[in-house]
């Protein structure tokens, strides 16, 4: 079986490499670069734990290819903070106790991203639906919420004071 | 989970798609957003020897109406028509539905074509696409073709699509006044697929008579079904709550369900009367607005 040559951004830098074409674009992150901020729970896409953004938009990387994203522009948990300091999400989720093992935390933090980038002051309801396709077993989710609440309203202060 | 090896080829053009079909032959699957079909071939329920990407083909996306004809293009994902206004105001069934279908991230991949051309009765869509009397626009080496949704679901994950076939457009009659139509399913938790699902359709005139009704069903058989019976009933009367009932119970006679981790077949005859009832009062509700 060939070998397909991609390119993609991830996080800024720019990434080439030869892939094989069953390789599902979570094993490429986490075993080709090393990053492995993106978890594997469920491996069904089910759980969310590998949600990245592809072009902006949360993807379950355990059902993609790695060829696909060839020319993709990716990010993952290790590119949301910008020059050492944690993303309003990544700082609400540690204020108001968000996680409690952390393994769901890198893909709740990331599809949490595109929601408030749609839907900049989501209801409580919006938030539960927006990160629906995101498991926890630990915290019951109250947590998660007041997270992406307290990022919500600093993410749009923030937006306020660059206008 | 890792698929069995392939061969993956990527398509920027219908012609570059079918002309690969053509060569690759009967091994070669076509993948859109490959949230039906991946997972399959993770689990080893599917191994075809080429994947052919078509999720890169410009110009198979896009929302709109053209005449009397709602046009989606097949590329289309869930989330584009989630967020799309035309489907917000005029296609609120629509909104139902997607709302019930998997999670936001998935819905970020999965297309309309894709669900519709798996040729699963659990898909959400098919039972839209009856109740709402959809042409099904597809292409292949042979030219393009025109199917009607009753031709098109022919069994088990079996369609209308020829070998080489690409799905390439949902037609769908566009929204007039005095139409209505509402989707519900039963979930067991969220993105699960329905234990079961009613899509209802209705068109009434000014006297509040029924001039054209679809009741498509969701995983209660092995083929996307219409309620044929129950359409009957109401076609060209006026809807009152007597023969509501009496559609209710002819959904739980015809539909086929089997017992399942969803529930038991009595079960899932009881919610699918309770369903059809509660859509076909919301329908009317819609088409009165």
């Amino acid at each position: 079986m060939a070998k397909h040559k991609v390119t993609m951004t991830i996080n800024g830098a720019s990434v080439s490499a030869e892939v094989d074409s069953r390789l599902l674009l979570v094993h490429f992150i986490r075993e080709n670069l090393d990053m492995t901020g993106t978890h594997i729970g469920c491996d069904t896409s089910s759980c969310g734990a590998c949600t990245i953004l592809i072009d902006g938009k949360s993807v379950k990387s355990c059902t993609y290819l790695a060829v696909r994203a060839d020319g993709a522009n990716i990010t993952t948990i290790e590119g949301i903070a910008a020059d050492g300091t944690n993303h309003p999400l990544q700082k609400a989720f540690h204020d108001q106790h968000g996680l409690h093992c952390g393994f769901c935390t890198p893909g709740m933090i990331m599809r949490s991203i595109e929601l408030l980038e749609t839907n900049p002051n989501p209801t409580e309801e919006e938030i539960r639906w927006g990160i629906s396709g995101n498991l926890c077993r630990c915290t019951g989710y109250n947590n998660i919420v007041k997270s992406v609440q307290q990022a919500a309203q600093e993410m749009s202060k923030e937006k306020e004071a660059t206008v | 989970m890792i698929p069995a090896n392939f061969n993956y080829h990527k398509a920027t053009s219908i012609q570059e798609a079918i002309a690969l079909s053509q060569e690759l032959g009967e091994e070669a699957k076509y993948m859109s957003g490959g949230h039906s079909l991946l997972p399959m071939m993770k689990l080893r329920f599917a191994t075809p020897e080429h994947i052919i990407d078509i999720s890169k083909i410009e110009g198979l996306s896009y929302i709109k109406e053209d005449g009397d004809i709602l046009k989606i293009g097949a590329l289309t994902t869930q989330s584009e028509m989630e967020h799309n206004s035309l489907i917000k105001e005029n296609y609120p069934i629509m909104g139902d539905a997607i709302w019930l279908t998997a999670d936001p991230s998935v819905r970020n991949c999965g297309t309309i074509g894709g669900n519709i051309a798996h040729g699963d009765a659990a898909n959400d869509q098919p039972a839209l696409m009856l109740a709402m009397r959809a042409t099904i626009i597809a292409e292949g080496a042979d030219g393009k073709k025109t199917i009607p949704i009753d031709e098109f679901f022919h069994g088990f994950y079996m369609t209308a699509l020829e070998p080489g076939d690409i799905l390439t457009e949902i037609q769908i009659p566009k929204a007039k006044k005095g139409n209505g139509g509402a989707y519900h399913k039963v979930e067991r938790k969220v993105g699960d697929y329905a234990t079961a699902g009613v899509a209802v359709h209705v068109e009434i005139d000014d006297d509040g008579v029924c001039q054209e009704i679809g009741i498509g069903l969701t995983n209660v058989s092995a083929v996307p079904m219409r309620l044929e019976r129950g359409e009957e009933v109401l076609r060209g009367k006026k809807i009152t709550e007597d023969l509501i009932e009496q559609v209710g119970q002819i959904a739980s006679e015809d539909c086929e369900p089997e017992s399942d981790l969803r529930g038991s077949e009595a079960y899932k005859r009881s919610i699918v009367n309770t369903i059809t009832k509660r859509m076909l009062n919301k329908a009317l509700e819609r088409a009165k607005q």
